[in-house]
């Protein structure tokens, strides 16, 4: 028995050293950073405990910033993104003819570099003196004026970000839809034809509470993932997003880390932490609310 | 008579219904593939135009009217993009193969051995995927730069290794096996090393194959945690590579020339779908936490 215990836990020794050193320790180490107030990297000290690091981090401007950018793509991306996804799927269910085909183009964006595929967004939407980019070629066709998207206006600026998430979260959401649409049982739909029901009343009454698990989870992901944008913003506007005011807020931690703004751990790990805590309270909300709407069988 | 027509005239009205439907379907669903694809079209494209012909385009083309191979050239002279593929190639492998080796002992621990602690352990494990990276990585940042690995591999693969989910989907696979096959072994004496090299291993190829795969994806594209522990050019993984081309390479605004490199970096990951698109598609179904 003795020679069992040892046994199990040598096989489980590689990974718990791993996740020991790398996600259990980090994880204590960063409640305690947030904590530490007046941190110094260099001389690695600092004067006591307090909650100052996020009294701080809560009147950056830097900070604001991020949040309000991070919530207004929330806001915009996770509906848009989730509904489109439904959209597109409900419409992929009901053909047969090249939906395998359909299926295969739609979720390439999946497996693409976002750093390299964003760069191909911003040259579509950039305004140099040498061009106004192709979407500016077509706003003007259609009797606008030319914006630049990439260094211009704030809204024009979220625009591209909102459009480019879109772009790179759809993949995912269809792929989950449309394998729910898959799995609903014919029977249903089959009755429901027999009573002469509509197809508006068939999608309302039963591919919605059908499918509403998976829509549930594609909301959930969705608000997490949204909320930890920073690489497709990276993408689109370049290292410095404090500068072209797009940074989020896994930028602004990422920026109190390392870089030209670097050298504050103890900043950083608070603002690691109210994401956390806003994340968290997010998915709380979504939680309460779906016991209420989503119908699992 | 005259009811056999009204017949034949609901009937013909049904089928240009649902004809009509159809094609709004498709058209939908064309226009969305079109809006999909234009991107990949407009980098390919982009990449063989010559540097003079794009600048001069002040309505972009839809065509290159002298394909030129230029910017490819371009993209592995100019800047060291072979370098960067090279590096993301070595990454990728290390951590892959690290991570395979860990996850498949710890999956087969927790799936077949028994030992005391096992179930809290688990239970552990499974709450520790709710933390979320950004959270860990500050503190990973830190140990990695006291231990002075910054600008090393074993700075960029270690903190990479390790993926909870994956020893979840694993350990629920490999508790698929029968237990008649394990007892059957083990009258023969075959030891658990062999058990697991032999029967496990062989059996749930499929699992291991979309593990696999999907860590490829995720190791290909990862971006944050290389761009915190490395400054040195020489071990700049391809997304770097293309945030410090787009920053510093190829003078001023070399579009086609960053495009081509764009092409070069993308096409691998690409191939890799195409040829395994029914296991990554069924994978990310089971396991993909983007979105």
């Amino acid at each position: 028995m003795e020679k069992k215990n040892i046994k199990g836990w040598l096989y489980l020794l590689p990974a718990a050293l791993f996740i020991g050193a790398f996600l259990v320790y980090p994880l204590i180490d960063v409640i305690i950073y947030s904590f530490e107030e007046g941190y110094n990297s260099a001389s690695q000290t600092f004067f006591g405990y307090g909650f100052y690091n996020f009294g701080y981090v809560l009147r950056d401007r830097y900070f604001l910033s991020a949040l309000k950018n991070t919530f207004i793509l929330v806001i915009i991306t996770v509906p848009v993104s989730t509904g489109l996804a439904l959209f597109i799927s409900v419409l992929l269910s009901s053909i047969k003819k090249l939906r395998e085909l359909f299926q295969t183009i739609y979720f390439l964006p999946y497996v693409t570099n976002t750093l390299a595929v964003g760069l191909v967004f911003m040259i579509l939407f950039n305004k140099t003196p040498y061009s106004d980019g192709l979407v500016n070629v077509l706003v003007k066709a259609l009797g606008g004026t030319a914006i630049d998207f990439i260094n211009g206006p704030y809204w024009a600026k979220m625009l591209v970000n909102c459009v480019y998430t879109i772009w790179i979260v759809l993949p995912f959401k269809i792929l989950l839809l449309t394998s729910a649409l898959a799995s609903v049982k014919q029977d249903y739909y089959k009755a429901a034809q027999v009573d002469g029901t509509g197809c508006f009343r068939i999608f309302y009454k039963i591919t919605l509470p059908m499918i509403s698990p998976t829509i549930f989870y594609l909301v959930i992901t969705g608000f997490i993932g949204a909320f930890k944008a920073y690489s497709d913003q990276v993408a689109l506007f370049g290292v410095n997003l404090n500068a072209a005011g797009m940074n989020t807020i896994v930028g602004y931690v990422y920026d109190m880390l390392y870089g030209d703004s670097g050298g504050y751990p103890s900043y950083a790990s608070a603002a690691a932490l109210i994401l956390f805590a806003i994340v968290l309270t997010i998915t709380v909300i979504n939680l309460l609310v779906s016991s209420k709407h989503v119908f699992y069988d | 008579m005259s009811k056999n027509y009204d017949y034949e005239k609901i009937e013909k009205n049904a089928r240009l219904k649902d004809r009509i439907r159809n094609g709004a379907v498709y058209s939908v669903l064309i226009f969305w593939a079109l809006v999909v694809l234009f991107p990949f079209y407009w980098m390919v494209l982009t990449s063989f135009k010559s540097y003079s012909s794009y600048n001069s385009e002040y309505v972009p083309k839809f065509y290159a009217a002298n394909p030129t191979l230029q910017n490819y050239i371009d993209a592995f002279t100019a800047v060291p993009l072979a370098k960067y593929v090279l590096n993301t190639v070595i990454f990728t492998v290390c951590t892959t193969a690290l991570m395979l080796l860990v996850i498949i002992l710890a999956a087969f621990a927790f799936a077949r051995l028994d030992f005391p602690g096992k179930n809290a352990v688990f239970t552990f494990f499974l709450a520790l995927m709710m933390i979320p990276g950004e959270l860990v990585i500050i503190t990973n940042f830190v140990t990695i730069t006291d231990l002075g690995l910054r600008n090393t591999f074993t700075g960029l693969i270690l903190p990479s290794v390790v993926s909870v989910f994956y020893i979840y989907l694993l350990k629920e696979n490999f508790s698929q096996i029968p237990d008649e096959l394990y007892k059957a072994a083990k009258v023969d004496g075959t030891s658990d090393f062999r058990y697991l090299y032999r029967v496990v291993l062989p059996i749930c190829q499929p699992t291991l194959v979309t593990v696999t795969i999907l860590k490829v994806i995720e190791c290909w594209n990862s971006y944050v945690w290389p761009r915190l522990i490395t400054d040195d050019p020489a071990y700049f993984l391809v997304s770097n590579g293309i945030q410090e081309i787009r920053e510093n390479g190829f003078g001023r605004e070399n579009i086609p020339a960053m495009m081509a490199a764009v092409v070069v970096i993308s096409v691998p990951l690409i191939l890799l779908f195409l040829l395994n698109r029914k296991k990554i598609m069924s994978g990310v179904s089971r396991g993909g936490l983007k979105g």
